[in-house]
């Protein structure tokens, strides 16, 4: 006979407020064999621990159900609590009260008669459960991580640090994302080249670092500790071993009317490229898409002039598999396109811009050396307007959440137009500021206060051409709405933070979540940032939310440490929630019957097939075996075996049809 | 007077989409009505067709089916096996002459909160106005279960 322990948890007020905690209680006295249920306010506090633990020893309880909140909150809590009781930690089970039932009813008869039912489809499945002893696997004591930007560079250098190789994935060229075409960065003014190129050579010359631009993930399989990561490392055309960087192939390339991605679209680029003089690695790329080669089977002026006779017109991608035990996502954001915004001038109007254009325009690398011009004719803008919120908090046609970088940005670019223009004019239309942030706010007043940028609370409703200048259109709100109409010689978006084209395509590859922007999505809000739902994936910096450089390092830093962790132990140890095949006694030996269903539908190819033979070696019995490393126990095997000869620990088929008994 | 019928809503969800889902709903504390109670299951194609009928002669009124959205799943494929199932399993129950209308196949992501909330109020609506299921509860009763 079962003795199951079932305590119930106030929550403080988050439960007990609308569920009759102490009737819960009373009620589960009453369900077959439940000898103890108490109610009390923190199940999860440490003397709620101690309660759960005494009533385990004291009562001999053999089961434990824990009304609270979410399994997936605290149940390795109460787990490893029940098992300090002596008890196997899967003879514990959660109802979940809070989030299922108390934060989403109101208070009255049916909550806590739903709360009641919970705790009793619970009762029903502890009672079932069976004592199982975690698995262990061995780890791949190696990271991925993917993308080269600030956070992938900072998460690549820190698990290195730690001493566990890493393959840094970056699919463009070169490694530096999007900090490396930033001019200056908040709220310091230092250059951000000068910061990040130090970090970009030091990955590359990391002894345990490998490097893979130009290269992207096709596939993962596996799971934590022992994943299989398939890249293709697209073909730079290049023989990088023999290439030296000195760059003759880009000037003697004929082809050279092609937008520069790096620098936005505001200069060129010949068809065999460096992204930019600081790339790593520092050679070049052919772009098949533009060569004149590729067009039309002629050309080849890089071939015969390059002294290193490196050129490979014939190089084809390269697949690699890769096992690797854990994978840190720093894949990053995009800005929204201009051509969204109607109002602006759908991107027609060449002196509209947005922010990434005006970072490369103010940068010392960038087209015009670091001379604020705008892009229609060169001329030096006597007045810019800039516009926050250029998407962002906007509902209808935008985004509805803050992209909590631009404000910042937008403070910095109106300074170092106004630094560089001295006579010049910056006016700033906002919604509200949002500077929060160490020296954020001082950093705003001091564009305000000492470097003269004209602030304006209010909406721009259209901008459009007249003269050769832009006539922006807008309201004052502080001034009651009060209409301001500027002409201005340029007008900078502060553009929406989106998430990459690709994040919904690479979050289905590595089973991670993601919000409905696309934004991955973490294990929990508060407590696991880093972690993913999919154990060991982690993320780091804009991939998961809009973010800023600091916040992005310390991110990154806060992935690495996990994997570090994860590396340091000796084996990995998992859940044992993993399929089971009935065995018996002779004559049977199992009521499987071979008919192997269950492979065809497992997708982690889990399924073998296990030969029973007698003494003489004849084959008996041919029937179906879980290799319990490779199940990871989603049960789609048990719901297609015809003779119910395979089955799931933690979810049985008598457990869920013994909850579905008192539904 | 009798009381309004109050229909039982049994509703079978995956652990890593809807569940997560429906926890994501409480976080966000969106009210939607009491009647249901959720089986957690680790993937939709743990489910055992069996169950939902189960769950019929049990005396549930309606039951939701709800997991990771298509080339979302957490197992790789576990949905498609559901889905799959559930297309083969519906033409049975249909030749069987079971009411389909009451039974729900959804998907409702990690991130959907809402669209759990709407769910559940949604079918509660459609079944409260479809009144109680006995026909299975029936069957059950003389021992055909």
């Amino acid at each position: 006979m079962a003795r199951v322990g079932v305590f119930v948890c106030h929550c403080g007020e988050n439960i007990a407020g609308t569920v009759d905690v102490a009737a819960v209680a009373k009620a589960a006295l009453d369900m077959p064999g439940v000898v103890h249920a108490v109610d009390y306010k923190y199940m999860c506090s440490d003397p709620g621990q101690t309660l759960l633990k005494d009533a385990i020893k004291e009562k001999k309880l053999d089961g434990v159900v824990v009304a609270a909140c979410s399994p997936r909150m605290h149940e390795p809590t109460f787990r490893r609590a029940a098992e300090e009781a002596g008890i196997n930690p899967f003879l514990c089970e959660m109802a979940n009260l809070r989030e299922h039932c108390s934060w989403v009813h109101d208070k009255g008869a049916a909550t806590t008669e739903k709360a009641i039912d919970l705790v009793r489809l619970q009762v029903e499945k502890v009672k079932r459960d069976r004592p199982l002893q975690p698995i262990r696997v061995p780890i791949t004591k190696k990271a991925l991580v993917l993308g080269g930007g600030i956070a992938g560079i900072q998460a690549a250098l820190d698990i290195a640090n730690s001493g566990n190789p890493v393959l840094l994935v970056e699919k463009s060229p070169s490694i530096g994302g999007h900090m490396s075409q930033l001019s200056e960065t908040f709220p310091t003014l230092d250059c951000s080249q000068c910061i990040l190129t130090p970090r970009m050579v030091e990955v590359a010359r990391h002894p345990l670092i490998t490097l893979y631009t130009y290269s992207e993930l096709e596939k993962l399989d596996g799971f934590i500790g022992n994943f299989k990561a398939t890249i293709r490392r697209k073909a730079r055309k290049i023989d990088e071993k023999l290439c030296n960087g000195c760059g003759v192939c880009q000037q003697k390339c004929p082809v050279k009317k092609i937008p520069d991605e790096f620098n936005e679209g505001l200069s060129f680029r010949p068809a065999i490229y460096v992204p930019f003089p600081q790339a790593v690695p520092n050679k070049p790329v052919i772009d098949v898409k533009n060569c004149t080669y590729y067009k039309t089977g002629k050309c080849k002026a890089c071939e015969k002039l390059c002294p290193t006779k490196a050129i490979r017109f014939d190089q084809e991608d390269i697949v690699e598999v890769h096992d690797v035990g854990a994978v840190v996502l720093a894949t990053g954001f995009k800005t929204m396109p201009v051509g969204n915004f109607s109002e602006y001038g759908y991107g027609k109007l060449k002196d509209v811009i947005d922010g990434m254009k005006f970072e490369r325009l103010a940068s010392a690398s960038g087209p015009t050396g670091g001379a604020i011009r705008r892009p229609s004719d060169g001329k030096e803008p006597q007045h810019v307007v800039f516009i926050a919120c250029a998407g962002s908090r906007d509902r209808l046609k935008g985004v509805p959440y803050c992209s909590k970088v631009c404000c910042m940005y937008t403070a910095k670019h109106a300074m170092l137009y106004r630094h560089k223009v001295h006579g010049g004019q910056a006016t700033v239309f906002y919604m509200d500021i949002r500077s929060a942030g160490k020296n954020y706010d001082e950093f705003v007043r001091r564009a305000i206060e000492e470097d003269g940028v004209k602030y304006v609370r209010g909406r721009v409703s259209r901008v459009y051409e007249e003269d050769g200048q832009l006539v922006v259109k807008g309201a004052d709100t502080l001034l009651g709405a009060e209409p301001v109409e500027i002409r201005a010689d340029m007008v900078v978006l502060a553009t929406a933070v989106q998430a990459q084209n690709d994040a919904e395509e690479l979050a289905q590859k590595l089973h991670v979540s993601y919000d409905p922007y696309k934004f991955f999505a973490e294990a929990h809000p508060k407590l696991r940032p880093v972690e993913t739902n999919t154990a060991g994936v982690f993320l780091a910096g804009a991939c998961q939310a809009p973010r800023d450089i600091p916040e992005t390092v310390a991110q990154a830093s806060g992935a690495a440490v996990k994997v570090a962790g994860l590396f340091s132990q000796p084996t990995l140890t998992r859940e044992p929630i993993i399929a089971v095949v009935d065995r018996q006694p002779p004559p049977v030996f199992s009521s499987c019957v071979g008919c192997f269903l269950c492979k065809s539908a497992c997708p982690y190819q889990a399924i073998e097939e296990e030969v029973i033979k007698n003494r003489n070696g004849d084959v008996l019995k041919v029937v179906a075996k879980v290799n319990p490393g490779l199940c990871q126990g989603c049960g789609t095997c048990v719901s297609t075996c015809r003779t119910k000869a395979i089955d799931l620990e933690g979810f049985s088929n008598e457990q869920v049809f013994a909850e579905l008994m008192c539904i | 007077m009798a009381e309004p019928f109050e229909p039982k809503i049994t509703a079978f969800v995956c652990n890593w989409c809807t569940y997560a889902g429906a926890d994501l709903t409480g976080t966000s504390r969106i009210k939607y009505q009491p009647n249901v109670r959720v089986i957690r299951l680790p993937c939709t194609g743990r489910i055992d067709f069996m169950m939902v009928l189960k769950a019929f002669t049990r005396g549930s009124d309606g039951v939701i089916i709800s997991g990771c959205h298509p080339n979302d799943c957490h197992y790789t494929s576990g949905n498609y096996h559901a889905r799959r199932r559930w297309m083969v399993f519906r033409d049975l129950l249909e030749f069987v002459g079971i009411d389909l209308e009451r039974i729900i196949f959804s998907w409702v992501s990690a991130a959907e909160g809402a669209k759990w909330a709407d769910l559940v109020n949604e079918v509660t609506s459609k079944v409260r106005a479809l009144g109680p299921y006995r026909e299975l509860r029936q069957l059950a009763a003389v021992g055909i279960d």
